[in-house]
Parts: C-alpha cells; sequence; structure tokens
C-alpha cells in the first residue's frame, strides 16, 4: 500500500514558541551546537490502489486547503513513498 | 431575536454564551456541528473551548463540520457572528476573518482579566459601545497570539477592522495589539477574550465599586439585538 508524506512547517519568518522551548532544553542538557529548533507535521496518508497524477493534485490541494494554514505554515513536501520502502534493504 | 450558539466537540463555553444571549434580553438557541440546520436564528456566536482537542491546529477540523457550510453562507449573507477565543481561531480558519492565531510567544497558557481598547462600533457586536471605550473582560488562552503579514495588518488598520487592542499588557504576542477583529461589512466579529464570562453581577472581573461586578461584556450581546432592528 503506497503512502502519501506530506510535511508542514512553519513559517520561517514566524516565531515558533514550541520550537524555541525545545531549543532551551536543549540547551540546558548542554547541547550548545544546536542553535535553533523548529516543530513541523509530518502527514502519511495511507492510499488504496496506486498514486496517480489525479490523486496526487487533489493531495497537493488538500495538503494547502486543510492540512496546512498557508497564513502560518508552508507545505515543504509531498512524496510518494512505496510500501516496501526500506523492506529490501 | 433568537441567537444560535454552536457546540462543537470539546466546546467549553457554549453553555456561557447562551446565558449570556438569555441575560442580553434575547432567546438563546442550542445549535449542534453535525447539523446542516441554523434552525431560523437571526445570529450566532461560535464558543471557547478546545474544539476537536485542537487537532490540526485550533479550530482547523470545526471549521469544516458540517454545520460551518451554513454558518459561512449566512455570514456571507449578512447574518451576525461572533467567534469567541476557540469561535475566533475557527472563523480565520474559515477564511471569514484574515490572519491566524498561533502558540501564545511566551509559550505558557494565560488566563487574567483583560482590559481592551474599542477600536471600533461598525459592527453587530460592538455597536453598543463608544469608540476608544476602555473594557475589561476576562481571557484564557495558549493560542492567541494574531499574525497577519504586514500587508493584511495595515490594510485592517487602514479600513478600520482592527475592533479591540490589548490594553496595559500583550499577553500573547500578538503583532500591533490586536485582540480582535471585524470584517468590512461588519456582521462578523472575531476575539480571543471572553465577553460571555463578564455579563452578570458577581462572576464578572473585579472593577474599583466590587469584586466581580464587571459586565463589560454583556454590550456585545445587547448590541447585536440592536443590529437585528436596524436592518
Amino acid at each position: 500500500m503506497p503512502t502519501i508524506v506530506v510535511e508542514v512547517m512553519p513559517k520561517a519568518e514566524l516565531l515558533d514558541p514550541a520550537g524555541k522551548a525545545v531549543a532551551g532544553a536543549l540547551h540546558r542538557l548542554g547541547h550548545d551546537r544546536i542553535s535553533d529548533v523548529r516543530i513541523g507535521k509530518r502527514f502519511e496518508l495511507h492510499v488504496d490502489g496506486e498514486v496517480d497524477a489525479e490523486l496526487l493534485a487533489a493531495v497537493e490541494k488538500v495538503a494547502t486547503d486543510m492540512l496546512a494554514n498557508t497564513v502560518i505554515e508552508d507545505v515543504v513536501a509531498v512524496e510518494v513513498r512505496g510500501e516496501t520502502a526500506g523492506a529490501s534493504a | 431575536m433568537r441567537v444560535g450558539v454552536v457546540t462543537f466537540p470539546g466546546s467549553l463555553d457554549d453553555r456561557d454564551a447562551m446565558r449570556a444571549v438569555r441575560l442580553a434580553g434575547g432567546e438563546p438557541v442550542a445549535l449542534w456541528h453535525g447539523e446542516h440546520d441554523l434552525h431560523g436564528v437571526d445570529a450566532i456566536v461560535l464558543p471557547g473551548g478546545f474544539s476537536y482537542g485542537d487537532y490540526l491546529r485550533c479550530g482547523a477540523i470545526a471549521a469544516r463540520s458540517p454545520i460551518m457550510a451554513e454558518v459561512i453562507d449566512a455570514a456571507n449573507a449578512g447574518t451576525p457572528v461572533l467567534g469567541i477565543c476557540n469561535g475566533f481561531q475557527i472563523l480565520v480558519e474559515a477564511h471569514l476573518l484574515p490572519g491566524g492565531l498561533i502558540r501564545n510567544d511566551h509559550g505558557d497558557f494565560i488566563r487574567r482579566d483583560q482590559r481592551l481598547r474599542v477600536e471600533s462600533t461598525d459592527s453587530a457586536w460592538t455597536n453598543g459601545f463608544e469608540v476608544g471605550q476602555e473594557i475589561t473582560i476576562p481571557l484564557k488562552n495558549g493560542e492567541g497570539g494574531y499574525i497577519a503579514d504586514e500587508a493584511t495588518l495595515d490594510r485592517l488598520e487602514g479600513e478600520g477592522l482592527v475592533a479591540f487592542r490589548y490594553l496595559d499588557v500583550n499577553p500573547n504576542g500578538s503583532l500591533r495589539d490586536i485582540a480582535g477583529l471585524r470584517n468590512e461589512r461588519g456582521n462578523v466579529v472575531g476575539l480571543m477574550p471572553h465577553p460571555e464570562h463578564a455579563v452578570e453581577p458577581g462572576f464578572g472581573p473585579d472593577t474599583r465599586e466590587a469584586m466581580r461586578s464587571g459586565v463589560d461584556g454583556l454590550t456585545f450581546f445587547t448590541s447585536v439585538l440592536t443590529a437585528s432592528v436596524l436592518s
């Protein structure tokens, strides 16, 4: 069963208070070389059957219409992954 | 006048909003998120809470729930719609108001009695105030930081669409101290603070005169009764 992966990140110019809190915790733990953290979302959409151009176009639309709010977030990736990805390695 | 209050899964302040409508002299009508039926109401309140557990984004799933198709049509036809806190988040997710609301800049949930300045009285929900009037109503949110791009902020200011601004402190990092907005037509208003929690002596914010006597929120709900008479 193929999977379409959609990744969404808060817009670069906006403050990400959750990421900032994680960065602060990392610094307290001594990870001085990590300068910043930003937290995004990853959606895995499982598909019945093959992914065709029509479905991919529909997912790209729903990614910007619903999965992300493009006022505050950017869709940074829409990718197809096969079910067996990694299994044959 | 019949004022509908929509209950979503996770709404918290729907009963308070209905009580506020009744105290103002209106007839509250309970509306359900899963129906495509506004029951003929004359105005609509989207209440506070954590609809759908704030999953995806605050207000995002509620904005796409069945009844919102009717709410959006009604709003576009001029029916007064008030979004309070999570209701404001639903209004921006439904694109009835511009911009977005993100996590408070300091990262904490905040609850305080908040002073606001009324910036616009040209709306169904604010016509009972005076421009420049200072009011105090409760604020309680974790994701109340209002943001929009500079061009949108300039347009909102230029067209007088900022309805309320935070006074004394900016509690959540909202750009230009914006606490609430109205749309161009004036029928849709959204704000993060909670007018429905300041409608009854004994249960509102403290005032100089007496503890918990603040009822500044009642004017929202009396304003809309006047608005319906005028139209």
